[in-house]
């Protein structure tokens, strides 16, 4: 095993980890904001990935382009769970919590269900000609461009929701957070910051499928084990926390690509599992969470 | 109840009010006309809070409840917050890992227009210590400090009616008077001023009328100084 090998393992991982980042900051700004997990949330980035992958083939939509088409498509989605199915689920007198759970597992599995009944179970792949194949070397450390642009466009997405945390929209969205009953008293529909946080959370998935799709397969089940690796991200990073999902991320990434290196392909998730158990026994509000 | 100019500001009728199914308020009436301060007065647990909650939209109601020629029946909180009738709550309610900066701020969040950061100069003029802990986290100030930012708070957001309930609970008393002051001075500027206090003495020298309540019931109504001087009031409030 050469040093270059390692480097070009973890850099690859690192990059992975930055898509599982995204991924896991929209869950957790929708979790921050609302106390409510969305279990549906790995079915929006396969929802993402086909919308991507129909933009490509039918209308022959470069990547660019399905960046916005895709995020705004996902924001809509974002906001028609919320006003459809969350906000009747916390009108709710009796259990409310247990159907805020069950009304978004239901969700996911539609979801799913739809996805194999227009599309079948196969695998896809999005073969965007030279995006696709081409590399970058540096040394004997080879990379594919597409990993990288990946990588690039999801630090631009934590930017992106970084600075609307510091507008006045972001700073109503952290007062709703705090006390969704007192912002009322300043003439602040609650449920409107509630479907824009959702909105947001979901067009942020929606990036991350876009570059998913341009390298990773396209299946029904895809979202299951980015929503897996998601939570387990949400909760290292830090419930609600937008560095601690960006940091946590890029570790996970990097467990993974070395476990699987190290020790064993088929056991790359165990090194992610080992790690959260750690973080649950060390700290268990995580890397960056509030106490 | 008194003659009062044609249409009042805020008329409250037949109010009633329950926690689960457990009526707190029997059909209570209440008039506030635009420019006046009254006061509701009351031991604990008489319905005062629950009152100013129930004008303010925060739980459903049975009866009338008009303010500026608009039925509040069935109209959301933050609707009724931008028409102009506004809560400062009991506990205040502040955005405590915020800054005092941002809460205020956000008090102007649902209004629009150019003009809408203006009433922060009106806010600093009344409360300067505000102005000095701008980037100071709201959980962070003092109790007396949190009532001026809770009721800066509202300012921000433009009120006609202000409904203050137990602005001096928790805080220093020589702050309690300057909280009073502010009231006078807010009133001043043309907003009309609800109050609810436990503090006789201080609240019924600044309000015009004052109410009564008892278990739910609005069981005296009159001129500050009528109330003031009345026997069984001052026996209830001063045990004199
Ligand atoms: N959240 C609540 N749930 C149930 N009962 C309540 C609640 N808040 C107040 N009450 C009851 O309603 C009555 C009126 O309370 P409140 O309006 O807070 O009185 P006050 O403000 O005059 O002290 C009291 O009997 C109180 O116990
Ligand atoms: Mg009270």
């Amino acid at each position: 095993m050469t040093a270059s090998l390692i480097i070009q393992v973890a850099i690859g991982g690192l990059l992975m980890g930055l898509i599982y980042a995204l991924v896991a900051a929209g869950l957790s700004l929708i979790f921050g904001l609302m106390n409510i997990v969305n279990f549906a949330h790995g079915e929006l980035l396969m929802v993402a990935m086909y919308a991507a992958l129909l933009l490509h083939d039918h209308l022959h939509v470069g990547l660019l382009l399905q960046l916005p088409i895709v995020a705004a498509l996902l924001f809509g989605v974002g906001v028609a769970i919320y006003r459809g199915l969350i906000s009747r689920a916390l009108g709710v007198r009796f259990n409310s919590g247990m159907v805020q759970i069950f009304i978004t597992f239901g969700l996911s599995i539609f979801l799913v269900g739809l996805a194999q009944f227009m599309f079948g179970s196969d695998f896809r792949t999005l073969n965007d000609g030279a995006i696709s194949t081409a590399t970058v070397a540096w040394g004997q450390i080879v990379l594919p461009v597409s990993q990288i642009a990946a990588g690039g466009v999801c630090l631009l997405a934590f930017a992106a929701l970084a600075l609307i945390s510091r507008t006045e929209f972001g700073r109503a969205l952290e007062a709703t957070r705090e006390d969704r009953d007192a912002v009322a008293l300043i003439g602040i529909d609650r449920d409107h910051i509630f479907s824009l946080g959702w909105g947001i959370g979901a067009a942020t998935v929606g990036i991350a499928g876009v570059m998913l799709a341009s390298f990773y397969y396209i299946a029904p089940s895809v979202g299951t084990s980015f929503a897996v690796i998601a939570y387990i991200t949400v909760a290292l990073g830090g419930f609600g926390s937008l560095l601690g999902a960006l940091v946590a991320g890029l570790v996970v990434g990097l467990v993974e690509a070395l476990t699987a290196l190290f020790i064993d392909p088929s056991l790359k998730e165990i090194g992610i599992f080992a790690l959260y158990v750690l973080v649950l026994m060390v700290r268990p509000r995580g890397l960056f969470g509030r106490q | 109840m008194t003659g009062l100019s044609p249409e009042p500001l805020l008329h409250v009728s037949h109010l009633t009010a329950a926690y689960r199914g457990l009526r707190v308020l029997h059909g209570i009436d209440i008039e506030v006309a635009a420019g006046e301060i009254v006061a509701v007065m009351g031991a604990n647990g008489a319905g005062k809070s629950t009152l100013l909650r129930a004008i303010a939209g925060q739980m459903p109601t049975g009866g009338a409840i008009r303010f500026a020629g608009t039925d509040l029946a069935d109209l959301p909180a933050h609707r009724i917050n931008r028409l102009g009738a506004v809560l400062v709550p009991e506990g205040r309610r502040l955005f405590g890992g915020l800054s005092v900066e941002d809460n205020l701020r956000l008090g102007a969040y649902a209004r629009r227009g150019p003009d809408r950061f203006k009433p922060l100069d009106l806010v600093f003029e009344l409360f300067p210590r505000l102005q000095e802990r701008l980037k100071q986290r709201a959980e962070t100030l003092s109790g007396g400090e949190q009532q001026m930012l809770a009721i800066g708070r509202a300012l921000m957001t433009n009120p006609r009616l202000l409904m203050l309930d137990e602005p001096s609970q928790g805080i220093m008393p020589r702050l309690v008077d300057d909280i009073m002051d502010a009231v006078q001075r807010i009133r001043g500027l043309g907003v009309t001023i609800l109050i609810v206090e436990q503090r006789l003495v201080e609240t019924l020298s600044i309000a015009d009328r004052a109410y009564v309540l008892q278990t739910g019931r609005v069981v005296m109504a009159g001129p500050a100084a009528t109330i003031a001087a009345n026997a069984d009031v001052r026996r209830a409030y001063l045990g004199m």
